[in-house]
């Protein structure tokens, strides 16, 4: 397979767990360069711990992780993130405590010197002028929708190859969902790659070139976006129901 | 003028030295997030080290500097770092208060025994001159060197700091790392390698701060490097922990105006005897009170938290029934077989030690009441035991009273005291609560202890024969054995109720989580009060026993250090059960007696495997005691299972 159309992030058989508790059942799926794949699922399938396997804040069991064509099994998460994987984690993304410049100059701080990092910060303020307005608060003091242009604006700046988006709709006033979205838009036209775990199945499908369907912490579906909807009605139902699935016993 | 200024100048110097441990410890918090209360330890060492090379090796000033400094400050931060604070997830406030506790506990004691016992006078000065006076300020105040370097050491450190922390990408990563690690590694910075760095940086602060300040005391003594630390840490409460300019200036101040008002003052005054010396203390208990800053310390800020697993459960609950019933059938035997020694064939010695094992044992279930149970730290607990055992002396010495009467009554008195000091702590809670503790216990030791009408002075009470019945004094009885017998079996008991029981589930459910427990309905603050009013009973009854054993009853009996050696010693047996606080009492009094029969040399490391226990701690909140129970346990319920039937395979639950 030639650099050109391997994929940017691979997961082959992965399993994981927290402790004693197993989350992941021997999960695979593979992203495309440029791509979006939809991650999909009820509560407690599984689909954080996806994304925190691939970013090495939890590690794999068994099975391999790949970026980029390396193996990153067992590596820290610092060494992925440099590898051009970006995280954004469910809930809040941003350091509470350092005010939102400080935010943007720790991401821009890699990028290079002084000069570049002012730049960048120029960009950002330019594509989001209340995060200009704020640049002297505190982080934690933005509500929860500018946290996440916070965390957008990082990745808009300096696109990685692959970001994992975890529930960035989260709590979020409809309105704000648009912004957010309109933001992973502009992120996937830079280039890259999109995992996004999303409860709002039609949010994530309309933006999607494919979809993960996780239950039980096991993949029932890996397809195109268009069989994504029945998987995950039958998952649903299948909950409703009370019926353990297959792969996890 | 002339005479303000000339009582006021000789402060500065204090106050700098204040100054340089009060910037350190709002240095480490911003950097590491722990409030190291063991960076007074660190500056010793770095001291020692120093003074021992210059005095007894005869190295040139510059080497061992460069050895005490460079290479020992920054070591031993990497190592406190490397084998301590980083298995220690950063939202367990108790562990890291603990593990500092250990620090300021165990390096003191495990010097001598490594380097042997030292007494070494008169460090050398590196920059000025500590003798020569360089210039007059006004008419006839002296500057000599020793104010010099401490204003030269402390401006430096502070400018440095600040601008380490508030201008270099450095800075900024480690006030991110203490936040969340995990978020930090995903902007692609390696957060281990950051707090690593922060760790060295502090042990360098110290290191520093230790050897430059060593020339102002004659000898170089751990005991004025924990007193450093006392009043370092008032003024690092006032500045909230957060500005190290703030802290500095106010740790000034308090060395400036305790000096001021000591010229002033007339010796002989209850001001000047007790009033000043409790002054920093009471600056901490104001900033604890009035700075809103210190009510939201340490709460969980860890976005990524979660990805933690859950903490395995205690060995008392994870037991099979058949376990259980042999652990339980074992326990009494080992108990009458206990009382049927200790009344026939136990040597005196050997009774006596258990005695005061068992007294201490009653003062550590207050412990494990307050702190395991209900999962509040205090750091006054042997200030409450000495409280009752005051009340009692002087009950009997004034009116004549039974000193077991007299205790009881003492035990009330402890237990309003500890009442009161919750209720004026009632907005604090994890780290302010056990400094609020802290400086309750140290305001008792250099304000209230010594004073003639409550301790007759240094020499404390003397108990006389008359004022016990049954003999209990006797050499050869066994009539107090039986007494402390009674007291810590109904003690125990008592304790292993209240936690089975509704109060014990509520204390429990504050312990798990405020925010829930006040959701279901826990009247938080009443609950709190409860229990450190009944821990307060518990400490106190230990103290009156532990008195009667020890026939004098002395201020130094009963000081704050003694309080954090028996939050470290009940936390390393296991903190959570009434076994523990037994262990502790046992194990302490046993060890300190085995340690009678080793060398000299090796005299102070009883403390010093209770700190290492401790440091165990990190890992195993439960308690390496515990641990190694729980261990045994399994390994029983393992050969048990085998001969019954084929082995049951564990089940495995998926994650809700």
């Amino acid at each position: 397979m030639t650099g050109a159309d391997r994929p940017i992030l691979e997961l082959d058989e992965v399993s994981a767990a927290y402790g004693p508790y197993r989350a992941l059942f021997g999960v695979s799926f593979s992203v495309g360069r440029g791509t979006v794949v939809a991650l999909l699922g009820p509560n407690g399938a599984g689909k954080s711990t996806v994304a925190r396997v691939a970013s090495g804040l939890v590690p794999a069991s068994s099975g391999s992780v790949r970026v980029d064509g390396r193996d990153v099994a067992g590596e820290p998460a610092w060494r992925i993130a440099r590898l051009g994987l970006a995280h954004v984690p469910e809930g809040r993304g941003v350091f509470d405590s350092l005010s939102v410049e400080e935010n943007l100059v720790l991401s821009f701080r890699r990028l290079g010197g002084r000069g570049q990092v002012s730049a960048s910060l120029e960009q950002a303020y330019e594509r989001f002028p209340l995060l200009k307005e704020r640049r002297q608060d505190r982080a934690g003091t933005l509500s929860g929708g500018q946290q996440r242009l916070l965390s957008l604006a990082k990745v808009l700046v300096a696109p990685p190859k692959v970001l994992l988006a975890d529930e960035l709709s989260l709590g979020l006033a409809p309105g704000v969902v648009d912004d957010v979205y309109a933001g992973l838009a502009d992120v996937r036209r830079k280039g890259t790659a999109l995992v996004v775990v999303e409860q709002q199945v039609d949010r994530a499908l309309a933006l999607a070139s494919s979809a993960v369907v996780l239950e039980r912490g096991a993949v029932v579906y890996f397809g195109p976006p268009s069989g994504a909807r029945a998987a995950v009605e039958q998952v649903v139902d299948r909950r409703a129901r009370g019926r353990r699935h297959p792969a996890s016993s | 003028m002339e005479q303000l200024l000339g009582f006021a100048v000789p402060g500065v110097p204090y106050g700098c030295a204040y100054a340089v441990f009060a910037v350190g410890l709002v240095l480490t918090y911003q950097t590491t997030g722990v409030f190291n209360v063991g960076y007074g330890a660190q500056a010793y060492v770095s001291a020692f080290v120093f003074a021992w090379l210059v005095e007894d090796h005869a190295w040139p000033v510059w080497a061992a500097f460069v050895c005490a400094v460079v290479i020992v400050g920054p070591g031993l931060g990497l190592a406190l770092d490397r084998f301590l604070f980083r298995r220690i997830p950063s939202s367990n406030t108790t562990a890291k208060i603990v593990t500092g506790l250990s620090l300021l506990v165990g390096i003191p004691a495990l010097l001598p025994v490594v380097f042997g016992n030292q007494n070494l006078v008169g460090a050398p000065s590196i920059v000025f001159n500590p003798d020569t006076v360089y210039f007059h300020l006004g008419a006839d105040v002296p500057v000599n060197g020793i104010y010099l370097s401490a204003v030269l050491l402390t401006v430096v450190m502070l400018v440095v700091l600040v601008l380490l922390l508030r201008t270099t990408r450095l800075g900024l990563e480690m006030r991110a790392a203490v936040e969340s690690p995990r978020l930090l590694e995903l902007e692609g910075v390696n957060a281990r390698r950051v707090t690593a760095t922060a760790w060295a940086v502090c042990g360098l602060m110290a290191g520093l701060a230790g050897v430059l300040l060593a020339p102002t005391e004659v000898t170089v003594q751990a005991q004025d490097y924990v007193t450093l630390m006392v009043a370092a840490i008032a003024a690092a409460a006032i500045a909230a922990l957060r500005s190290m300019p703030v802290a500095a200036v106010v740790a000034v101040l308090i060395g400036v105006v305790s000096l001021t008002a000591q010229g002033y003052l007339p010796t002989s005054s209850f001001w000047y005897s007790a009033a000043l010396p409790a002054f920093p203390f009471l600056v901490l208990v104001g900033a604890l009170l009035f700075v809103p800053g210190l009510r939201h310390l340490d709460e969980a800020k860890d976005p990524l938290s979660s990805v933690d697993p859950p903490p395995p459960p205690p060995a008392a609950r994870a037991r099979r029934r058949e376990v259980d019933r042999l652990v339980r059938t074992g326990f009494f035997v080992l108990l009458f077989a206990f009382v049927a020694s200790m009344l026939t064939w136990m040597p005196p010695t050997w009774e006596t030690v258990m005695n005061q094992g068992m007294a201490y044992s009653v003062v550590f279930l207050s412990v494990t009441l307050l702190t395991g149970t209900a999962g509040q730290l205090s750091l006054a607990q042997a200030t409450l035991a000495g409280i009752a055992a005051f009340t009692a002396g002087q009950l009997a010495h004034h009116l004549g009273l039974d000193f077991l009467l007299g205790g009881a009554l003492g035990a009330v008195a402890a237990s309003l005291v500890a009442g009161l000091l919750a209720i004026a702590s009632l907005r604090l809670r994890g780290l302010g609560l056990a400094l609020m503790t802290l400086a309750a216990a140290l305001l008792f030791d250099v304000a209230i202890f010594p004073a003639q009408a409550v301790s007759g002075g240094t020499g404390g009470i003397t108990l006389k024969p008359g004022w016990l019945p049954l003999n209990l004094f006797a050499p050869n009885g066994h009539a107090y054995f039986l007494v402390v017998l009674l007291v810590l079996v109904l003690c125990t008991g008592g304790v292993a109720l209240v936690q089975r029981g509704t109060v014990g589930r509520f204390l429990t459910a504050m312990r798990g989580s405020e925010l829930g427990a006040a959701g279901v309905g826990v009247n938080l603050p009443w609950q709190r009060v409860l229990a450190f009013t009944l821990s307060g009973a518990l400490a106190g009854m230990g103290g009156a026993l532990l008195a009667i054993q020890q026939t004098v009853i002395a201020p130094g009996e009963f000081n704050y250090q003694l309080s954090l050696a028996f939050v470290v010693i009940v936390v390393t047996t296991g903190v959570g059960t009434v076994e523990g606080a037994i262990q502790a009492g046992i194990g302490l009094v046993v060890v300190q007696q085995l340690m009678q029969y080793a060398p000299q040399r090796l005299q102070g490391l009883t403390f010093v495997l209770f700190a290492l226990g401790a440091l165990a701690y990190a890992a195993h909140p439960e308690g390496i005691v515990e641990l190694e129970k729980r261990r045994w346990t399994e390994r029983a319920e393992r050969v048990l299972t085998r001969r019954r039937r084929a082995p049951a395979t564990p089940a495995v639950t998926g994650r809700p």
